[in-house]
């Protein structure tokens, strides 16, 4: 697995609740058999019109966004299907680390498989998030994740929290069934005491 | 001290890793279908590692399998790969696999159940949400990702952190005509949906009592939908006679003895969790979704909400947002809403009952002229052979709906059965997520019952007024 420690990136605005994984990946890539492929389909539904040219309007599709590996949403972000094509399809497109101010369970925990940062902050510093990332064009930010903290353009630093066992796993970019397959002696005790 | 029946499964599969560290839950069985697993088996091959207990594992495949004719190959090349390397990887690992052409085959939430082996007191995971589904037996059942799939498949475990507890209790009695989608429907407009994340559920009360085991599992299904991570209900005397029989309980084992270790996983009289929540059964109204999120509903008597009546700037607009897709204005009434797709199944919807309920609406009505399409796929083929062997689909025809093989179908629409933009459905599954059941398609969720009255009326309509034949 990748790791991650540091990442200074432009920020794109998803300025909606309950993004859903449907949204994220519909159905129609998930007939892949691979991890990789599916940037094309990411947010193809708000990426595209129904007749097929680009919607012009939407976020990503705007020339000041080009590169973009932050993505910054509101509450509920990663919500419905346990699709994991859908972190696959924000890494192969190029985001590593995610704001909102809430994730799915299952999304959550989905990106820390796939080495992806998934950051909640409390819903005004999102809204402040949001608002300097509209007015300024280029807006860039800095996660540094040893130190848990995101640097502004301006120079001012906002705190994240983050478990510490999860923090470890993507710094190190550890393989969770090597790590648990550590305890293996574990899991015959348990199945013996069973049978 | 008394348990809640989370606290008891937890007990009983947690290994310890180190201190401080998210435990092993032990997975007694594994559900595994074509869309989320092709890269866990990938995964295995290429650290040349096997399932740990293949035999704990269980495969179907539901969702890109067509419900037309099954003589005739699958059209879609994707789709068809993605079928053949489910089969090819269950034979090379050993895992049994229900094809499209097997006796067992169906909805991966439905087979479960219904062969046995969904049973009280176990720990049951899936590549797919409405895991939460077999909870309904008192099983703690997750939702996983696809790296979560190849963990459980390479090790027999799970990775968790212990869940806040909530009991969802819905006290009294169900008004006649108001059934388990109806509830479920109604807890996730209140609670929002997000409003169960961390949690695990336990429904209790009156009304979740006197539901069917099919009525169980349709709440539990849903549980996700209310970011849950898994929803419970105790098990009891309905629980025992429901699996009594079934093809897949363990062998050897006299049933009264299984019956018995199964209800002691109920939850202890004067057990505890973080939070109650209670709904009272006689204020619950048949729904209906105006939105794209399944907290987005309200009662068939109501009307889609006023804009400037909702205080919350993000709130407003999401739903300005949601009533643009949806194609509606604010403050129009629910049962003016005019329908021109219809499709009764899923693992929500899909089961013998609920085919059931909607052949009793359907009986001597024909299907309006204004529908283009209006479809019932069972949730198995066991489903199937049981609505035709009451002579279901004989009413269902008669009325002019079409009867499908079983599968997932237009639930997610991965297969021909879709949506075409501005379609508007009245929908069982369980998702009206923009563009779910196809592309700038519009979802309606309501119970069997208001999809097919829906489907003869041409609009929505309460089914308490219907004029059953
Ligand atoms: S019926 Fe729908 S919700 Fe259920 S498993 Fe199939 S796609 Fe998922």
């Amino acid at each position: 697995m990748d790791t991650f420690t540091t990442l200074t990136g432009i920020v794109a605005p998803l300025d909606r609740m309950n993004v859903d994984t449907d949204q994220i990946i519909p159905k129609q890539f998930l007939k892949r058999i691979e991890r990789t492929g599916y940037e094309d389909g990411l947010f193809f539904d708000w990426r595209f019109h129904n007749d097929g040219t680009v919607n012009e309007e939407f976020e990503l599709n705007k020339a000041r966004y080009e590169g973009t590996s932050i993505l910054l949403s509101r509450d509920n972000f990663g919500c419905g299907s346990s699709r994991e094509h859908a972190p696959w399809a924000l890494d192969n497109y190029g985001f590593r680390c995610l704001i909102a101010p809430t994730f799915a369970d299952i999304f959550y925990n989905n990106c820390f498989n796939n080495s992806i940062l998934p950051i909640k902050l409390d819903e005004d510093t999102v809204d402040g998030l949001f608002k300097e990332c509209f007015a300024t064009e280029g807006y860039e930010l800095t996660i540094d994740l040893p130190t848990q903290t995101i640097t502004k353009p301006d120079g001012g630093t906002i705190a994240f929290d983050i478990d510490p066992f999860l923090k470890e796993r993507l710094l190190n970019g550890w393989d969770q069934i090597g790590l648990t397959l550590r305890h293996e002696e574990k899991i015959t005790a348990y199945e013996n005491a069973q049978a | 001290m008394p348990k809640n029946i989370y606290q008891k499964i937890w007990d009983a599969h947690a290994i310890e890793t180190e201190p401080g560290q998210a435990a092993m839950l032990y997975i007694d069985r594994h559900f595994v279908h074509e869309v989320t697993s092709p890269q866990a088996f990938e995964g295995l091959r290429l650290n040349g590692r096997k399932l740990r207990r293949p035999e704990l594992t269980t495969a179907t495949m539901d969702h890109n399998i067509p419900t037309t004719d099954r003589s005739i190959p699958i059209q879609d090349p994707l789709s068809q790969k993605q079928v053949d390397a489910l089969e090819n990887n269950c034979a090379e690992f050993g895992v049994e696999c229900f094809n499209m052409h097997n006796p067992n085959n169906g909805i991966v939430h439905v087979v479960g159940p219904e062969l046995g082996f969904t049973q009280p007191g176990m720990t049951i995971v899936c590549g797919d949400s409405h895991t939460s589904t077999h909870g309904a037996f008192g099983a703690l059942a997750h939702g996983i990702g696809t790296s979560e799939v190849e963990h459980v498949m390479a090790t027999q475990t799970l990775l968790q952190e212990p869940s806040k507890t909530m009991e969802v209790r819905v006290n009294g009695k169900l008004p006649v005509g108001i059934t388990a989608k109806d509830i479920v429907l109604a807890i996730i407009a209140r609670i929002g949906t997000a409003g169960g994340t961390g949690y695990v559920i336990e429904f209790t009360g009156e009304a979740i009592r006197n539901l069917s085991m099919e009525g169980r599992m349709t709440v539990c299904n849903m549980t996700i939908e209310g970011g849950a991570r898994a929803g419970l209900i105790s098990p009891d005397d309905k629980t025992c006679e429901y699996l009594k029989g079934r093809e897949r309980l363990p062998e050897g084992v006299p049933f009264e003895e299984l019956c018995e270790k199964w209800k002691s996983f109920a939850s202890d009289e004067g057990c505890s969790y973080d939070t109650l929540i209670e709904f009272q059964a006689e204020d619950i109204e048949p729904q209906v979704t105006w939105g794209t999120s399944p907290g987005m509903g309200t009662g068939i008597s109501e009307k889609t909400p006023v804009l400037a009546e909702i205080a919350v700037d993000t709130d407003r607009d999401n739903t300005q947002k949601a009533l643009e897709y949806m194609g509606l204005n604010e403050g129009t009434p629910i049962d003016e809403i005019a329908v021109n797709k219809m499709f009764v199944g899923s693992c929500t919807n899909g089961r013998i009952e609920d085919l059931q309920a909607a052949a009793t609406v359907a009986k001597g009505y024909t299907v309006n002229e204004c529908m283009d399409q209006a479809i019932i796929v069972p949730g198995s083929y066991k489903v199937k052979e049981e609505a035709e062997a009451k002579g279901l689909d004989k009413i269902f025809i008669e009325a002019g709906f079409e009867w499908r093989e079983p599968g997932c179908s237009m639930c997610l629409a991965m297969n021909d059965d879709k949506l075409n933009p501005g379609d508007r459905c009245a929908s069982t599954s369980n998702r009206n997520f923009e563009g779910r059941q196809g592309k700038g398609g519009r979802t309606h969720l309501v119970s069997p019952a208001m999809a097919i009255a829906a489907a003869i009326k041409g609009h929505f309509t309460d089914i308490r007024e219907w004029k059953f034949n």
